[in-house]
């Protein structure tokens, strides 16, 4: 056909004895967007990685515009006018804009920034950006930083554009906007691929779905043809009951109040002002707002992790009823106070698990220091990892396998099997899953569900609000350090959460 | 169409990761990268020198083992290295570049050499004067790394810059010490209490530096235990991998880094004291001879592991010797022994690119598309 923008024949992609592709083709034509879909570790990002010259492929063809090319590099890439937009931003904070789209291009003499910067003001206005484009990037919200890295590749001369889970990082509204941008560039005759997890993205802004399943491609489908259950049964191979369930809080208690917090973090910049909220047991308590509006360090001064400057945390004791104090408290203190915390930590690998370490001595990080002896004792743990293993279905060859060899989901299950195996009080969970395909999603929606029943106070920091409003109590939404509103979830919408969440940190930021 | 695109050729050759490899396999890479590494030197030696290599090489095995007294000599240095080595490790598995071994040798030798010097001629009985100067110099090595930990525990201070000027100070300490002591101002020190043999370890069944050898030979297993089954081992793991983890499971790191970096002292100033009162019996600024930074190649090439540290100190010992046996025997320069030296440490590492990677070629006879 004329109009292929790029096309893949047989492409596969090993790493070791790992089979990350096999076999794939794909075709993308200009005028275009295409969902790629696929569960973790189904080779989405391999793929991608290989189109934009990261990954090289063992065998298979790579056409564009009909013509067979070969992309050994990023430039080769670039060359080829493909622009990849990756999950994780590569911007230069102390630049500005302009200057950071400059970067590494190849041009002699001195840049033009003045030329440069009526370019991207003109790039702004055929799409409807909104970007400053000499505002310093460490000044950015996200969704502004995205726009910085889309008008990157746009600046570039980009014809095939690829965005891998763009949205993770967006509210509804900025969400939306950005759809309304790719729809324009779509006018443009831009083919764009992107890649996401949230099914009803999709089916509002894409023409067609291609869906990976353990590497290889199982079919393309016009999106007016596709159902999020009919999408789901392509990615998981069989169908999958999308439903949680929500189950009515039993006797719900006080089990944790906060009051007048207000922390400070080590830049000195306000990262809290006055939270006040309590957490009831035998409910599940959703915390809603944007990236960074202080969830991690609210989470975190709860754990002991981070200094309170101001305001006090009490833990009701379930048993005997008894306050107790955990303001300012390291973790070995809380737990000397038997207070049962499991936290599971938003940096999985960074925080909540050792990378380098096996399952065994995952499990051990939590309770090592149990008993006078000197020496470790292994039996517990590795009884507990098995038991884990078995019990969420882990996929690893096994347990003394390093946990940064599982795929994400995998990792997620370690984490969060070892945090709610002590039969935690109160169970704080940040954005538990996010990048987990769907199948391990419900699984971890299922166990909180579990500890629920079983009369922990669940705090769970999330950032898709259709799993917050279905799974929830409560919501209380965060903006810029405050709290902008507590709703009922079995009553609000996505839409006033959303106006919630930008309420108090749009002049601030 | 005018417009074509530059025809490009898959390149030659593209690298990957490998998965997890054999341990035989990963064995005979190693062993080929020897037997390379040796034909390559052969093949040198007889370019430039024009001598037979098998002459050479058998020079170079003659450094450690041609007779009885050269195996005692290169057995002590093993053990001397291995001993740095291991109190290095401790602080590198903590990820804490402590490159101050050798200034914490040296303070814990000078501590002996003083209480020797002192107390030499006091009539102390050895019994005494020998544990004293054993708690002397761990307590001095100990100091010597604790200052560093300080500044990079509370201050979060740069410990690399930190220890490695730590040694210069050493040296210069005990450059003032020897002036101080020395008689007639000439700048050396001689054998301390060579006639009473005051503080020197004694020879068991006859043989120097056995004593030695037996206690670094303890210390390997000491270490070995305490970092894989140890709850302090495991935390020093934990912080060493991620100092989040550890605040997020309630380690206090700060303690972590002081307590670790003691021990890593005390081990180094125990080192000093087998140097001076088991070996030299004197001291100089040399008397630790760079082996506080050859440790740190020990420790990285056995990859923090005890056990595997004994053959590296072995091969590094062995190959120094070798250089200085091939210079005395075949009358040529020392920089030929270094040469060879050198590729056999290039081989040595370099094979560990292909254990952990694959290099693929591209196939001449591509399929053709479907």
């Amino acid at each position: 056909m004329e109009n292929v923008a790029i096309e893949l024949r047989g492409i596969s992609k090993r790493f070791g004895r790992i089979q990350a592709n096999k076999n794939v083709n794909l075709t993308l034509y200009h005028g275009e967007i295409l969902s790629l879909l696929g569960e973790n570790g189904s080779g989405k990002t391999t793929l991608m990685n290989m189109i934009s010259g990261i990954y090289f492929p063992d065998e298979g063809h790579i056409f564009i515009n009909g013509e067979e090319v070969v992309i050994k590099s990023p430039k080769d890439a670039f060359d080829n006018g493909i622009g990849m937009i990756h999950q994780h931003f590569k911007l230069v904070d102390v630049f500005t804009a302009t200057e950071n789209i400059l970067l590494g291009l190849e041009e002699k003499g001195r840049f033009d920034v003045k030329a440069a910067t009526k370019k991207v003001e003109e790039l702004c206005n055929k799409y409807g950006f909104i970007l400053d484009p000499n505002k310093k990037i460490y000044e950015m919200s996200v969704s502004e930083k995205q726009t910085v890295e889309i008008i990157k590749v746009l600046y570039r001369g980009a014809n095939i554009l690829i965005l891998d889970e763009p949205t993770a990082v967006l509210t509804p509204q900025e969400a939306r906007k950005l759809f309304d941008i790719m729809r324009k560039m779509k006018e443009d005759g831009k083919a764009i691929i992107i890649i996401t997890h949230k099914l009803h993205e999709v089916l509002s802004v894409s023409d067609r779905v291609t869906v990976l399943r353990k590497g290889e491609t199982i079919g393309s489908v016009p999106t007016s043809e596709a159902t999020v259950e009919s999408l789901t049964e392509m990615m998981v191979g069989k169908k999958v009951a999308l439903n949680i369930d929500r189950i009515d809080p039993v006797d719900p208690k006080e089990r944790l109040v906060v009051e007048g917090l207000n922390c400070i973090n080590r830049e000195g910049v306000k990262v809290l002002s006055d939270i006040s909220f309590k957490a009831l047991s035998g409910e599940i308590l959703g915390i809603a707002g944007i990236a960074g509006s202080g969830q991690r360090e609210l989470l975190e001064a709860i754990a002991g992790l981070q200094h309170i400057n101001q305001g006090a945390i009490t833990y009701i004791d379930p048993a005997s009823g008894a306050n107790k104090s955990l303001t300012d408290m390291t973790p070995m203190q809380i737990r000397a106070l038997g207070v049962r915390l499991s936290f599971v930590p938003e940096d999985r690998l960074g925080m909540g698990l050792v990378g380098n370490m096996d399952l065994v001595d995952n499990m051990m990080l939590r309770s090592y220091s149990k008993g006078h002896s000197l020496f470790l004792q292994k039996k517990e743990p590795s009884d507990l990892a098995k038991h884990i293993v078995e019990e969420l279905e882990v996929v690893t060859p096994n347990i003394q396998t390093p946990v940064r060899r599982l795929s994400g989901g995998n990792v997620q299950k370690v984490l969060v099997g070892r945090e709610i195996s002590s039969s935690p009080t109160v169970l704080m969970v940040a954005y538990p899953v996010r990048g987990l395909d769907i199948n391990s999603s419900y699984l971890i929606y299922r166990l909180l569900n579990e500890q629920k029943k079983l009369g922990a106070a669940i705090i769970f920091v999330g950032e898709d609000l259709d799993v917050l409003v279905e799974l929830c109590d409560r919501i209380m939404v965060l903006g810029g350090g405050h709290i902008t509103g507590v709703v009922d979830a079995r009553t609000t919408t996505k839409e006033e959460i959303g106006y919630l969440m930008t309420k108090s940190n749009g002049g601030e930021h | 169409m005018e417009h074509t695109i530059k025809s490009k050729k898959e390149p030659l050759i593209h690298i990957t990761k490998r998965d997890a490899m054999p341990l035989w396999k990963a064995i005979l890479i190693r062993v080929i990268a020897v037997v390379i590494a040796l034909a390559v030197s052969a093949l040198l030696v007889m370019v430039l020198t024009k001598k037979n290599p098998g002459q050479v090489f058998t020079a170079m095995f003659n450094g450690s083992f041609q007779t009885p007294r050269k195996i005692l000599n290169m057995l002590q240095d093993v053990a001397m290295l291995l001993c740095i080595s291991l109190a290095v490790t401790p602080a590198f598995k903590m990820k804490f570049w402590n490159i101050g071994a050798e200034g914490q040798v040296l303070m814990g030798a000078l501590a002996s050499a003083t209480l020797m010097y002192k107390l030499g001629n006091t009539g102390i009985p050895n019994g005494v004067l020998i544990p004293l100067m054993f708690i002397g110099s761990i307590l001095m090595g100990m100091i010597w790394a604790i200052i560093p930990a300080i500044f990079k525990a509370v201050w979060n201070t740069n410990e690399t810059l930190f220890t490695l000027m730590m040694n210069y100070v050493a040296m210069q300490i005990i450059q003032i010490c020897i002036a101080t002591w020395a008689t007639s101002g000439s700048g050396v020190m001689g054998v301390i209490n060579s006639m009473n043999e005051a503080g020197w370890l004694p020879q068991i069944f006859g043989t120097k530096y056995l004593l030695n050898i037996i206690f670094v030979a303890l210390l390997t297993v000491f270490v070995f235990i305490y970092l894989k089954f140890s709850k302090h081992g495991y935390e020093i793991a934990v912080v060493g991998e991620s100092e989040n983890t550890a605040r997020y499971i309630g380690i206090n790191v700060k303690k972590v880094i002081l307590r670790t970096m003691a021990l890593s002292g005390a081990l180094c100033g125990f080192a000093g004291f087998l140097l001076v009162s088991g070996a030299s019996h004197t001291i100089t600024k040399e008397l630790a001879g760079g082996m506080g930074f050859t440790a740190i190649m020990v420790s990285w090439l056995a990859k923090f592991n005890p056990a595997i540290m004994v053959g590296t100190s072995f091969l590094l010992v062995f190959l120094d010797k070798g250089a200085s046996s091939i210079a005395m025997e075949c009358r040529l320069s020392e920089s030929i022994g270094e040469i060879i030296t050198g590729i056999i440490i290039f081989f040595i590492i370099g094979c560990e690119f292909f254990i952990r990677y694959k290099i693929n070629f591209r196939s001449s006879n591509k399929e053709v598309a479907k």
